[in-house]
């Protein structure tokens, strides 16, 4: 028994333990949102929170008001001289948790605490705002522990587990809670349409850009991210086929290669020899491109086909997308070149790359009309000229291509696609380069393609009359493992230790647990939610039903609940049950025990009515005198033997 | 604020026999159970789901499944620990209430014993103004001391007392009202002062020294004092032998406390004054007997019979 504590109705101090717990809910959120907040206020902040926990637990001193006021201004000021604004997601995320931090100086009382911890659990969920993955949900549901402990904590008259012990209730009780959650995440309609505008991320991670310059890709091709998942309909395409489009860019300035944006127009015409059913889910790339295998033939809804065969989505995509689409694997694309698409397909810059001009009217001159044989001449000097992969290379000067073909003969795939591209157009061969991913690790236990940012392309489209625009990948030549096995393998060992074959091995294994989060946590949206009960016939379950359904299944819920909340041991009394069989027994020889009737007067009175069996009931009642007031708990033997001479017992015959 | 919430529970209680009905006296052991144990959400509890409704709003909005999920297993949670309130009174079981001793108009202080088949934390006890929190362990009672105020001697049937628990978060407040069926006896309040009783033979000679084992003091040898009288050690620096002198004050006399004797006060104003003779006789260790209109108690001293005098003095009618 804990001793009883007089209490005031005045709000009485908080004990430590309950400051500890708080003070830890408050570094577990400020520790989740470091990540994206400025280093500097970061350490400021863990700064203050250590300063005020020492202060409390040293002497429970308070703190001052010319000291508070002048905090809240600095933090205010900070996040406007940071980001120039309080609004928005970051600024908002960093004013928020200051404020939390500085919550802490003025808890002195237990409503300060709660006020606290309602907060950090706000701050809880603005952290999945910036990362919705598997690991962080889970890690920022680990932070509702010390929250829902420091609220316990604040109860009065318990008992004082250790501060790890007392995290522990915590989980039981969300343990308890998971089913109900689960039910209400399935079942909690989804807006059709945010009711304000979605945040609309600034900062974004590296992804395809719609342009290619020399060196831009370096950051992308060390970056191992998911970048999406395909699942294909049937035998996936080997690996020497997949490649993802994703920007097709003509312009070229010498330096840089660029999408022609807003190039409006039916799509180009396509012949189809045989295609492909698949499925993409794309992780948020912050762009309105979606990758496709190879050429796709339609749009996937919400996205339209550009004249080129690239696919752009309505807006930005900010969140997972799941799209499904088909691409044909063997085709003529554009058969027929119209005279604009041939003078895109041969500009260049004047004054640039004189040496590669000369090369490329050698070859020219050398093969007449072959543009075939041109295309190979290119690839050969790509395989036998000493050209080397490498994700560092030399840099390049004004003449790029100059540099690249004649001195250095260094690069990766940008470097290669760039080069040939200007060759062909050098020698009078439409020519264009098309950016993407290529590759990707196919999980056999899963039956899916996942393919990273590190996976990301470049490859080079020739026009061939007859042909079509053909794909032709030059890196291929100087490094056919990139094509067969991937980007890893072609980098070799410059990516250093941490993607080591076997990491790589366990990180692509443990990646089917992200896929299934990202489908079926992260991706279930009101569109599978309408799909749910298609199992059970309703094809489209609307608002109502579902409103219906969280009903009903909350009812149960709370019926269960009430249940187990209900539940009374009845403590089993094996001597008073077999008591109750012997007055079955007697009464069915008419033998009732009267209201009030003690067992000794009871079965005394069944012994005078009974005389053929006075003396065995006579011993029962001896017996079970004897059991029930001779010891406080009756002893094991002789009760069953009470219970079995009791079950033995007959009523042969009644004298009344 | 607070006048008004007490009238709308007066009313409530009026209206409502429900919430009335276990206010009726019953008899002890008293168990609680899911009919008599009432649960509404605290003020806190009340902010919290306004959090968790817009927590809600901002994961729908954002289409964040993630933030959605952390939204529904807080939610959930807190549900849950609304079953958790209501466990840790259901089956809690009031099995004795002990009454101290108190003159009227002071605080009697109740012992009440709670016993449980498993563990319960933060409980509280209200009466009035007071509250006492309390927590009881699986299997075993726990003991609760409460001070309730007196007016006026006599029985004093026990007061209303409410046992709440916001355990575990504090997020729902669940109560039970208890109104056993049981009196404490509280004593007189003795009269503030007064004349001392006539006591037949209160005088001098009474007083008088006579031999008995305290020391009193050091005095001359006079001849045909025994010789293990004398002080020794004190006598050596003296120019005579010294003596020690042993007395006892003989015991008070005897009172003899009696209902009739004070024939031209009132009623209260008699109870009043035997009160006050009764502790003065306990606090100058007399012995005393008690005459009251239907009891008679005979002599005696010390505490046992003391209470024994204050309870008859407090049952007259």
């Amino acid at each position: 028994m804990t001793p009883p504590s007089p209490d005031q109705r005045s709000e009485p101090a908080i004990g430590q333990r309950a400051f500890d717990l708080l003070s830890l809910t408050m570094a577990f959120v400020l520790g989740l949102h470091a990540p994206h907040l400025p280093w500097w206020f970061v350490v400021m902040l863990a700064l203050v929170l250590g300063w005020r926990w020492w202060q409390r637990r040293l002497a429970s001193g308070t703190v001052p008001r010319w000291l508070k006021l002048p905090l809240l201004a600095m933090l205010t000021l900070a996040v406007i001289v940071q980001y120039g604004s309080i609004f928005g997601r970051v600024p908002g995320a960093m004013l928020a948790i200051g404020l939390l931090i500085l919550k802490l100086l003025e808890t002195e009382a237990p409503r300060d605490v709660r006020v606290g911890i309602s907060f950090a659990c706000f701050a809880l969920m603005t952290a999945l705002l910036f990362d919705q993955g598997m690991l962080t949900t889970f890690v920022v549901a680990l932070g509702l522990l010390p929250a829902l402990a420091t609220l316990r904590a604040l109860e009065p008259a318990q008992g004082a587990p250790t501060l790890p012990r007392s995290l522990l209730p915590g989980l039981g009780l969300l343990a308890a809670a998971l089913p109900l959650a689960l039910l209400a995440f399935l079942l909690v309609p989804r807006l059709g349409a945010p009711l304000w505008g979605a945040p609309s991320p600034t900062e974004a991670r590296t992804g395809l850009s719609d342009s290619m310059s020399p060196g831009n890709f370096t950051e992308l091709l060390t970056d191992d991210h998911p970048a999406m998942r395909v699942s294909f309909d049937g035998t996936p395409p080997p690996p020497d086929q997949r490649y993802f489009r994703a920007y097709v860019m003509w312009n070229y300035d010498g330096r840089s290669w660029r999408h022609i944006k807003g190039s409006l127009g039916h799509p180009v015409p396509i012949e189809v020899a045989r295609s492909i059913h698949y499925r993409i889910s794309l992780q948020p790339s912050h762009q309105r491109v979606l990758p496709t295998l190879d050429v796709p033939l339609a749009a996937p809804p919400r996205a339209i086909l550009q004249r080129d065969r690239e696919v752009l989505a309505d807006e930005p995509v900010n969140d997972p997308l799941n799209y499904q689409l088909s691409s044909a694997l063997s085709y003529r694309l554009q058969p027929a070149l119209d005279e604009r698409s041939r003078r895109l397909g041969l500009r260049l810059p004047t004054h640039f790359n004189p040496r590669t001009r000369v090369l490329a009217t050698q070859w020219r001159q050398r093969y007449g009309t072959d543009d075939a044989a041109i295309v190979r001449a290119a690839l050969a000097l790509f395989h036998d000229g000493g050209f080397r992969y490498t994700l560092a290379p030399a840099p390049l000067g004004r003449d790029a291509v100059d540099d690249f073909l004649f001195d250095t003969r260094e690069g990766f795939c940008e470097h290669y696609s760039s080069a040939f591209t200007v060759l062909m157009r050098d020698a009078g061969i439409p020519a264009r380069v098309v950016t993407g991913y290529q590759g990707g690790y196919w999980n056999p236990l899963a039956d899916y393609l996942l393919v990273r940012n590190s996976d990301a392309h470049a490859w080079s489209e020739v026009w061939l009359a007859g042909r079509g625009w053909v794909r032709v990948d030059p890196t291929g030549a100087v490094r056919p493992e990139r094509v067969s096995l991937g980007a890893a393998a072609a980098a070799g060992d410059q990516l250093g230790w941490y993607r080591s074959d076997w990491l790589q091995g366990l990180r692509n294994h443990w990646d089917i647990v992200n896929r299934w989060w990202d489908q079926g946590v992260i991706g279930f949206d009101a569109l599978r939610q309408r799909g749910l009960l298609t199992p059970f016939g309703v094809q489209d379950t609307d608002t109502a039903t579902l409103g219906m359904l969280l009903a009903i299944s909350s009812v149960l819920f709370i019926a269960i609940g009430l249940g187990w909340a209900l539940l009374r041991r009845q403590t089993h009394d094996a001597l008073r049950t077999a008591l109750r069989e012997l007055e079955r027994k007697l009464a069915h020889a008419g033998l009732r025990r009267r209201q009030g009737e003690g067992p000794q007067h009871y079965l005394s009175r069944a012994a005078r009515a009974l005389p053929g069996q006075r003396r065995e009931l006579g011993t029962l009642m001896g017996n079970y005198l004897e059991l029930r007031y001779a010891h406080d708990e009756p002893p094991t033997e002789p009760l069953r033997a009470f219970r079995r001479a009791v079950r033995e017992f007959r009523v042969d015959g009644v004298v009344k | 604020m607070r006048g008004m919430l007490q009238r709308v529970q007066t009313l409530a209680e009026r209206r409502l026999p429900a919430l009335t009905r276990y206010r009726r006296p019953e008899s002890l052991p008293i168990e609680l159970h899911r009919r008599r144990i009432y649960i509404v959400p605290t003020s806190f509890g009340v902010g919290f789901s306004i959090l968790l409704l817009v927590m809600l709003v901002g994961a729908l909005n954002y289409a964040n499944n993630a933030a959605l999920l952390l939204t529904c297993l807080l939610g959930a949670a807190s549900a849950t620990s609304m079953l958790v309130a209501f466990r840790n009174l259901d089956g809690l079981r009031l099995s004795h209430v002990h009454g101290g001793n108190a003159i009227a108009g002071q605080a009697i202080e109740l012992t009440l014993s709670f016993d449980s088949g498993r563990t319960r934390n933060a409980i509280r006890l209200d009466l009035g103004d007071t509250s006492i929190a309390f927590a009881v362990d699986a299997n075993t009672s726990a003991i609760v001391r409460i001070r309730v105020p007196t007016a006026q001697r006599g029985w004093q049937p026990l007061p209303r007392l409410r046992l709440r628990t916001s355990w575990p978060l504090g997020l729902f407040r669940a109560w039970s009202w208890l109104h056993p069926d049981q009196s404490v006896l509280v004593w007189p309040r003795p009269e503030p002062a007064g004349p001392p009783p006539h006591a037949p033979a209160d005088d001098a000679r009474h007083m008088r020294l006579h031999q008995g084992d305290e020391l009193a003091a050091l005095r001359d040898y006079r001849a045909g004092d025994p010789q293990r009288r004398i002080a020794w050690k004190a006598s050596a620096r003296h120019l005579n032998l010294l003596v020690k002198d042993f007395e006892q004050p003989q015991s008070p006399p005897q009172w003899q406390l009696d209902w009739r004797q004070l024939a031209g006060l009132g009623k209260e104003a008699r109870i009043a004054r035997l009160a006050r003779w009764l502790g003065e006789a306990q606090a100058q260790r007399r012995s005393y007997s008690l005459w009251l209109p239907g009891t008679e108690i005979p002599s005696g001293s010390g505490p046992l019979h003391y209470a024994h005098c204050m309870s008859a003095l407090a049952q007259l009618p």
